[in-house]
């Protein structure tokens, strides 16, 4: 791809050119304090607030700013780029609207846990409280949805600020962190000094889990009959995948990945049954409700995947490996709880296990489940099935492409469709389910992923919600793949409402969509459309051949629901299977 | 089991730690019945007594949600232990001349005091653990308490 983005540099000789203390504005303070958190690529939006920064940011190179056509974009491409990276995303706004407007995307990234550094400028301090233009309270608006944050009053503050505020976006459990910089800060000219330690008294994340505990563990899975493992998100942050799959195939106990943890196993392999919850296998969500050891590790017992809680895995001892103390009990009452990083958890453990050898009749059952029930669905010559769309394109990328996706339908299909093999590559807002993520969020995995292929699955809906970004894919050649999946309505909203409001579909009608090739093509990327089976084939590959960013709109059957499904109050073996049948 | 809980929360002396840790309580739908906060031993950091209403899950919660934020450095569950809990509490009574000495009398059986006298009031000050202050509301309240104002708890553990 031509995306520009710098070549890497040593950190040493980014130190022997900036690195020198001397007296410069708070603005260049921060472009400096960011180089040295080794930050390569920044989404961003300038404003009245951040101008100094902004012109700062003139003529510099070493990293790459990328001007998104809306914050949310921003925002959102910035946590596309840090889960496919690893890495601390960073976003940077403007005062008042520009700060507001990135709201949603620091609850998204809050909730699912994703390492993000947040800039946004404010009024002068002597204005901070007047109401003044643009002026809004953004640490006070963003409290509840941040790890931490900062107001800065204090230009001699800030290398400090940017160094604590990556250590702690991108350490225990990970997240967000907000640092709000006034006008008149981001002008101010002090002394630059690199600060390179940290002493944060209240921040201590437990990473080396209780030995006790591990051997509490261990006994335990001698003693099981039915063991399972629920692996999520947190598997993936800590990389410990690798430790993962050791554990499963040394024990041999079936296991199931959540929806941020779809990529944490391969998704090939004898033990894996799967996703579990709302829209999860019967294998799965049965061999949960059966077992007498539950091991979560890095998962926090969504209600999604829990169903009705006081029928969740009813005959289970539950053990929850966790970074977050917070997480254990919250939810369900746990047995053994270990908190500690998942993958030093895993390293210690693994050494500890041997194979769970009760538990043979438990893998036969498992096998007979997963042949008898897989996901199914009814497929069509005269029309284009949204399931077949996304079996496809597992078929031509053989499973090896980062996905991301928006949130509803497709999302599902995707996670129950496309065969995830590697960590990473599967990008999706899980917590907060937010329509508007997935495509900027395959622009920011693409950043940090120059040579791979990124696709971006998408609703009409979802694609309505950010399609303003399709001009930085054209302008900076970002190849994304874009995936529509058009059925023309709200289809997970249709579903809801046919399923548990009696076929009363109110306001899910999104007629008066744009035409979606015309609209890639008005902004300078190609567009293509499918209709059938061999439209969708040969636009797809078409699509593939391209080196650049291609939309192609998949015009799918309206009435297509997602199975199985768990509905609300449910406990999560009681499923509606529909063609799963 | 639902009973009350104090809690001590030793922070870091930031702008915006009062707001963070009342909002957590706020969002995560825990109870504050009261919250003090002041200076604590050590510069810079400043000590926050709470307290909430709840099961010994919720109480967990509340400890392991309180240690997430990032200026939280320590806190204590006082009421585990043995401890000293204080309230201070002015209560502005109706008190015409006739009325005084009467007042005075259940105000030197609490060991309270009066700090103000006007023409038709007094202003009783008393210090001690929430029950003696409801106490003494309820023998001030057919007097007539035309304004009250109470600081909410703050408490150590004991030894």
């Amino acid at each position: 791809m031509s995306a520009q983005i710098p070549a890497v540099r040593s950190t040493e000789q980014l130190r022997e050119k900036w690195m020198k203390p001397e007296v410069i504005s708070g603005s260049e303070i921060l472009l400096r304090s960011l180089l040295l958190e080794g930050v390569e690529c920044v989404f961003g939006y300038p404003g009245g607030a951040v101008l100094y920064i902004y012109d700062a940011m003139y003529g510099f190179d070493d990293f790459h700013h990328l001007l998104t056509r809306h914050e949310q974009g921003a925002i959102h491409a910035a946590d596309g780029y840090a889960r496919a990276s690893g890495k601390v995303g960073v976003c940077i706004a403007t005062s008042g609207p520009g700060a507001t407007n990135t709201v949603t995307g620091i609850a998204t990234a809050y909730m699912d846990s994703v390492p993000l550094v947040v800039i946004t400028g404010n009024v002068a301090t002597s204005l901070i409280g007047t109401d003044a233009f643009q002026e809004a309270d953004i640490t006070g608006i963003t409290m509840p949805i941040t790890k931490h944050s900062y107001l800065v009053r204090d230009a001699e503050d800030l290398p400090r600020i940017i160094h604590e505020a990556f250590h702690i976006a991108n350490t225990g459990r990970k997240g967000p962190v907000l640092i709000d910089i006034p006008k008149d800060v981001s002008a101010q000219k002090v002394r630059f000094e690199p600060e390179h330690s940290i002493d944060l008294r209240g921040y201590h994340p437990t990473v080396v889990p209780n030995r006790l505990q591990l051997d509490k563990l261990v006994a335990a899975i001698s003693e099981a009959e039915r063991p399972v493992i629920l692996a999520g998100g947190g598997v993936i942050y800590s990389g410990g995948h690798e430790g993962l799959l050791e554990f499963a195939t040394r024990s041999g106990i079936p296991i199931t990945t959540t929806l941020l943890g779809l990529g944490a196993f391969p998704s090939g392999h004898d033990l894996w049954m799967g996703m579990p919850g709302m829209h999860g296998t019967y294998t799965a969500n049965q061999a949960i409700q059966q077992s007498d050891l539950l091991i979560s590790i890095g998962a926090r017992f969504d209600d999604r995947v829990t169903g009705r809680l006081d029928g969740f895995a009813p005959h289970a001892k539950i053990v929850h490996i966790d970074i977050d103390p917070a997480e254990i009990g919250k939810n369900v009452k746990t047995d053994i709880p270990i908190v500690g990083d998942v993958k030093t958890v895993l390293e210690m453990l693994n050494p500890m296990v041997g194979y769970s050898s009760k538990a043979d009749a438990w893998r036969a059952q498992i096998s007979r489940w997963k042949q008898e029930k897989p996901f199914k669905y009814k497929d069509s010559e005269d029309v284009l099935k949204p399931q077949w769309v996304i079996e496809m394109l597992n078929d031509t990328t053989h499973g090896e492409a980062i996905v991301t996706t928006d949130v509803g339908q497709h999302q599902m299909w995707t996670a129950q469709y496309y065969k995830f093999n590697q960590p990473r590559s599967f990008i999706t807002s899980g917590g907060l389910g937010t329509m508007g993520f997935g495509f900027p969020a395959a622009i920011g995995a693409q950043m940090a992923h120059p040579d791979r292929l990124v696709i971006s699955i998408n609703g009409d809906g979802g694609m309505q919600m950010c399609a303003q970004e399709l001009a930085i894919c054209a302008i900076n050649k970002i190849p994304v793949k874009i995936v529509v999946i058009n059925n023309q309505v709200l289809g997970m909203v249709r579903q809801w409402q046919e399923l548990i409001y009696d076929n009363r579909y109110s306001h899910i009608d999104l007629a008066g969509s744009p035409d979606f090739v015309k609209l890639a093509e008005a902004y300078g990327v190609k567009g293509l459309r499918a209709t059938s089976k061999e439209e969708a084939e040969r636009a797809w590959q078409e699509a593939l051949d391209n080196d650049g960013p291609v939309l192609v709109e998949f015009v799918v059957h309206k009435g297509e629901n997602v199975y199985p499904m768990v509905t609300q109050g449910s406990t999560i073996d009681q499923m509606l299977m529909g063609d799963c049948e | 089991m639902t009973k009350n809980h104090v809690i001590a929360v030793l922070v870091n002396d930031q702008p915006g730690v009062l707001q963070r840790v009342s909002g957590l309580f706020g969002r995560r739908g825990y109870n504050i019945e009261s919250i003090t906060v002041g200076q604590s031993e050590e510069p810079g950091l400043s000590r926050m007594v709470i307290v909430t209403e709840g099961d010994d899950t919720t109480l967990e919660q509340i400890e392991k949600q309180l240690y997430k934020l990032i200026d939280v450095i320590k806190v204590v569950n006082l009421s585990a232990n043995p401890m000293v809990s204080r309230e201070l509490a002015l209560i502005k009574v109706k008190a015409e001349p006739a009325e005084r000495p009467e007042i005075m009398g259940v105000v030197e059986t609490f060991r309270a005091a009066v700090v103000d006298i006007g023409a038709g009031s007094m202003m009783v000050q008393v210090i001690g653990d929430t029950e003696k202050i409801d106490a003494m509301i309820e023998l001030l309240r057919p007097y007539g308490i035309r304004e009250l104002s109470r600081t909410g708890v703050t408490a150590m553990t004991r030894g």
